[in-house]
C-alpha cells in the first residue's frame, strides 16, 4: 500500500514544480534532468510492486467482492443473487460460534506477547552466556513448515500415546484427548500458534530493546531505580511502538487462523464446533461445500472485521504507544 | 483475507501456468508433425497404477498409431480442486478418472460427455457400477476398477482370547459378542474399531439393515429411518460397551493405526488394503479376511470404483471417448490385474487379483459383488457428506444420541438435496 501512495503522491509534486511559472528562468535545465525525470523514475522503481499489488492483491479483491454478491456454478458461470449470501450468512447458525472462536483464540494469542516481551529482556541482559544459541532456539519454530509444527504437536496432544499425558502422569496429574475434548481443544492449539510465532515476536522485540538508549538506563541507575522499576517504567514504554506493531500483526495473524486447525483436528473431530473459525467455516463452504459465492462473502466479512479491529487499535495507540 | 487471496492468487496462477502449457502443447503439437497426429491427456490421482495406466496407454497407441496418451499424475487431495479450475479455463485433460462422490456433478453439468456410443456392454461390469456412473440413463463412466469392504482380522490376537475366527455366516450378534471377548482393557486392547467411516463402516451397516443413505434417484435421505438407526447403533453401542476406542481415541489415533499395531482385533477395510497389509512385514503373517457380518436383511457391502470419463469439450473428443472405454476395457483390465494394486471392473479378469496374494481369502471381496449397494452419491455429494460427517461425529463422541442425530441429518440432508434440484 504504501508504494501506491509514494507512487500517488510522486507525480503531483512533479507537476507542481515543472508547472510553475515564476520558476520560468532556470527552469529549462531543471525541467529536463530534474522534476520530470525522477518522476519517470520513481514509476520504474515502483512499477513493479505496483502491478504486483494491483494484480494480485487488489483485483482479486475486487473480484471476491463481486463474486459475493453471485451464487456460482461449480465450474464458473455465476447468477447475480445481491445481498442473498450476506443474509444468509447472518442467520448460519455456525456464524456465532466461528465468531466466538477466532475471538477466543485471539485472545489467547495475545497472551503469547507479553511472554515475547519477556523472553526478549532476559535474552537482552548483558552477559547472558550462549546468547545466540537462545536466539536461535527461540527461531527454530518461525522457519520450520506448519504441516511439520502440526503434526509433531498431534502427537504430543494424543490422548493415548501423547507425551504430553505421559508427562503429567508422573506428577500424578490426570491426561486428557486435548484435541478431542471441546473444552481444551481450542486452548491447545492457541499454545502451538503461540509458541510457533514467539520467534519472530522475540526478533521485533529485541531490535526494540536494542533501540533503547543506554544513557537512560544509566539516568535510572543513578536515580536509584531498581530492575523492576526500570522495566516497567523505561523499558515497557520506550518499546510501546513495537509492542503496538507485533499486536496488530498477532490480531491479523490470529483472525486469520486456519491451517493449525486444518491439519491438527481433522474433519470428524467432535470438537469441531469448538474450534471452527472464521476461515474454516470459509474453507468448508467454498472447498467442500462448493459455494464461491457464500464462501466470499464470508471472506468480506472477515476482512470487515480486520479493518475494524486494526483502526480500534490504531486509535488506541494514541493512550499508550510512546514515539520518542 | 491476505491468505484468501494469496489462495486465489496462486490458483490463478497456475491455472494460468497450466493454459499457458496446454496452449505451447497445442501449437508444438501441430507444429512439428502432420494432421493426424493426436496426443491426447489423461488424468489420474495414484501414482502406485501409473505404470499400469502407461502400459495401458501403449496399448492403445499400438492400436492406434496416430495417437499418443500423455498421462497427468495429480495427487488425490488436489486432484479434484485442479480438476474444478482446469475445467472452468478449459484445460483439462481429454480424459480423466472419476470417482462417485463427483460424477454426477460433471455429469449433470455437462463437463463430461456421455459414452453410450462406444459399445460398451453392461453385463460385463457390476451393476453397482453401471449404476453408479449413469446419469439421466446415459452411461458417462466406465468402470475402471473396485472396491467392496470386508472384515480384516488378527489371527495372533483371535488365538490368544480362544475367540473363532470370523467366518461366512456372521451375524452382527458374533461380531458384538467376539468384539467384547477380545478387547482386553488392561491391556489396550480392543474387539474392533467402530469407527465414523461412512464406506467401511456404517454405509455397509445401514444397507445390512435394510436401509439406505439415499434413495435409488439421489433423491431422498434416507437417514430418518429406522434401519439407519440400527445401522449407526450398531458402531456406537459397540464404543459404548468399550469394545472400540472411543471416537475420542480414534480422532488422535487413525483407527487403522490400533489395527496394524495390533491394538485392535478386527477392522473392517476395501479392498486396497489387501496390498498394503501383506506388504507390511509386521502384520502380513497374522492377518487374513472374512465376508462382513449380516444384519437383518444381509451382509451388504458397499462398491465403489473409479470410472474413465471423457471431456465433453476435448478437441479429440472421439478419441478421447474410446480410450475411456478403452482404459477400462478386457485388456486394460488384464494389465491391472497384473499389477495387483486394484481389482479390474471388467467381470472375469478379477481372478488374476485374487491369485496374487494366495495367503488371505482375497475371493471375499469377489464374492461380495453378489449383493452388493452402490456407493450413496447425488448431484451435489459433498454437500451432505460435510453434514454426515459434523452431525455424525457429535453422535460417535455421544454427545447428541444417535436418534436426535439422524434426524437432524436427515432433515439437513434433505434441503441439501432438495436444494440440489432447484
Amino acid at each position: 500500500m504504501s508504494d501506491l501512495i509514494a507512487q500517488r503522491t510522486a507525480a503531483p509534486i512533479a507537476e507542481l514544480d515543472g508547472g510553475r511559472p515564476g520558476a520560468a528562468a532556470p527552469a529549462p535545465r531543471r525541467r529536463r534532468r530534474g522534476p520530470g525525470q525522477s518522476g519517470w523514475w520513481a514509476l520504474v522503481f515502483i512499477g513493479p510492486t505496483a502491478v504486483g499489488l494491483l494484480a494480485f492483491y487488489l483485483w482479486p479483491t475486487v473480484r471476491t467482492f463481486i463474486l459475493s454478491f453471485t451464487k456460482s456454478g461449480p465450474f464458473g458461470g455465476s447468477e447475480f443473487v445481491g445481498l442473498d449470501n450476506y443474509v444468509r450468512l447472518l442467520e448460519d447458525p455456525e456464524l456465532i460460534g466461528a465468531l466466538r472462536n477466532t475471538a477466543v483464540y485471539t485472545v489467547l494469542v495475545l497472551v503469547g506477547i507479553p511472554i515475547a516481551v519477556g523472553i526478549a529482556a532476559l535474552l537482552n541482559t548483558t552477559g547472558l552466556r550462549g546468547r545466540g544459541i537462545y536466539r536461535t532456539l527461540y527461531f527454530i519454530p518461525v522457519v520450520t513448515m506448519p504441516a511439520a509444527i502440526a503434526l509433531v504437536w498431534r502427537m504430543i496432544y494424543n490422548g493415548d500415546y501423547g507425551v504430553l499425558n505421559e508427562v503429567l502422569g508422573v506428577f500424578g496429574i490426570p491426561g486428557n484427548s486435548w484435541l478431542t475434548d471441546p473444552t481444551t481443544a481450542l486452548v491447545s492449539i492457541a499454545v502451538v500458534g503461540i509458541w510457533a510465532g514467539l520467534g519472530t515476536n522475540i526478533v521485533i522485540f529485541l531490535a526494540g530493546l536494542q533501540g533503547i538508549p543506554d544513557t537512560v538506563m544509566e539516568a535510572a541507575d543513578l536515580d536509584g531505580a531498581g530492575p523492576v522499576r526500570k522495566f516497567v517504567s523505561i523499558t515497557i514504554p520506550l518499546l510501546s511502538p513495537s509492542i503496538f506493531f507485533v499486536s496488530v500483526i498477532s490480531v491479523i495473524g490470529a483472525l486469520q487462523v486456519f491451517d493449525l486447525i486444518y491439519m491438527m483436528l481433522g474433519q470428524n473431530n467432535p470438537a469441531m464446533p469448538n474450534t471452527r473459525t472464521i476461515v474454516y467455516l470459509f474453507y468448508e463452504a467454498g472447498f467442500l461445500d462448493n459455494e464461491r459465492g457464500y464462501a466470499a462473502a464470508i471472506a468480506f466479512l472477515l476482512l470487515v472485521i480486520i479493518l475494524v479491529l486494526t483502526v480500534v487499535q490504531f486509535r488506541l495507540q494514541k493512550k499508550w504507544v510512546h514515539y520518542e | 483475507m491476505l491468505r484468501t487471496t494469496t489462495g486465489r492468487t496462486v490458483a490463478a496462477l497456475a491455472a494460468s501456468a497450466a493454459a499457458l502449457l496446454a496452449l505451447s502443447a497445442c501449437s508444438s503439437g501441430s507444429g512439428t508433425s502432420s494432421s493426424d497426429d493426436v496426443t491426447i491427456s489423461y488424468g489420474i490421482w495414484d501414482q502406485n497404477q501409473q505404470p499400469a495406466m502407461e502400459e495401458i496407454a501403449e496399448a492403445f497407441t499400438a492400436e492406434h498409431p496416430n495417437v499418443t496418451v500423455e498421462i497427468q499424475l495429480t495427487p488425490y487431495k488436489e486432484y479434484f480442486t485442479k480438476l474444478q479450475t482446469s475445467v472452468s479455463g478449459g484445460a483439462a485433460p481429454d480424459v480423466f478418472w472419476m470417482n462417485g462422490p463427483n460424477f454426477q456433478l460433471y455429469a449433470s453439468n455437462g463437463v463430461i460427455a456421455p459414452l453410450d456410443d462406444q459399445g460398451v456392454e453392461a453385463s460385463d461390469y457390476p451393476q453397482g457400477l453401471i449404476d453408479l456412473y449413469t446419469y439421466d440413463g446415459s452411461l458417462y463412466g466406465v468402470p475402471k476398477d473396485f472396491d467392496t469392504v470386508a472384515l480384516w482380522y488378527n489371527t495372533e490376537l483371535f488365538d490368544a482370547a480362544g475367540v473363532e475366527y470370523p467366518s461366512a455366516g456372521w451375524t452382527w450378534d458374533d461380531l458384538k459378542a467376539a468384539a467384547a471377548k477380545l478387547s482386553d482393557p488392561a491391556a489396550g486392547v480392543y474387539g474392533i474399531t467402530a469407527t465414523q467411516y461412512g464406506q467401511e463402516n456404517y454405509y455397509n451397516s445401514i444397507a445390512q439393515a435394510g436401509g439406505e443413505v439415499i434413495s435409488a434417484d439421489g433423491t431422498e435421505s434416507g437417514y430418518g429411518s429406522s434401519e439407519a438407526l440400527e445401522g449407526i447403533t450398531l458402531w456406537t453401542d459397540l464404543i459404548a460397551a468399550g469394545s472400540s476406542p472411543t471416537a475420542q481415541q480414534m480422532t488422535d489415533t487413525a483407527a487403522e493405526d490400533f489395527f496394524i499395531s495390533g491394538k485392535a482385533a478386527m477392522f473392517q477395510n476395501g479392498s486396497w488394503a489387501a496390498i498394503a497389509y501383506a506388504e507390511n512385514p509386521d502384520l502380513a503373517e497374522k492377518v487374513n479376511v472374512a465376508p462382513l457380518p449380516a444384519g437383518a436383511d444381509g451382509n451388504q457391502s458397499v462398491i465403489h470404483g473409479i470410472g474413465n470419463v471423457a471431456n465433453a469439450k476435448s478437441t479429440n473428443l472421439d478419441i478421447a471417448k474410446e480410450f475411456a472405454a478403452f482404459a477400462s476395457g478386457e485388456q486394460a483390465a488384464a494389465i491391472q490385474s497384473e499389477s495387483g494394486t486394484v481389482i479390474p471392473a471388467f467381470n472375469g479378469s478379477q481372478q488374476a487379483w485374487v491369485d496374487a496374494l494366495p495367503q488371505y481369502d482375497l475371493q471375499v471381496y469377489i464374492d461380495a459383488l453378489e449383493s452388493a449397494v452402490p456407493y450413496p452419491v447425488s448431484k451435489n455429494t459433498a454437500a451432505w457428506t460435510a453434514l454426515e460427517s459434523e452431525i455424525l461425529s457429535q453422535v460417535w463422541a455421544g454427545t447428541v444420541s444417535p436418534e436426535d442425530g439422524l434426524t437432524q441429518l436427515a432433515e439437513e440432508m434433505q434441503a441439501a438435496l432438495d436444494a440440489e434440484s432447484e
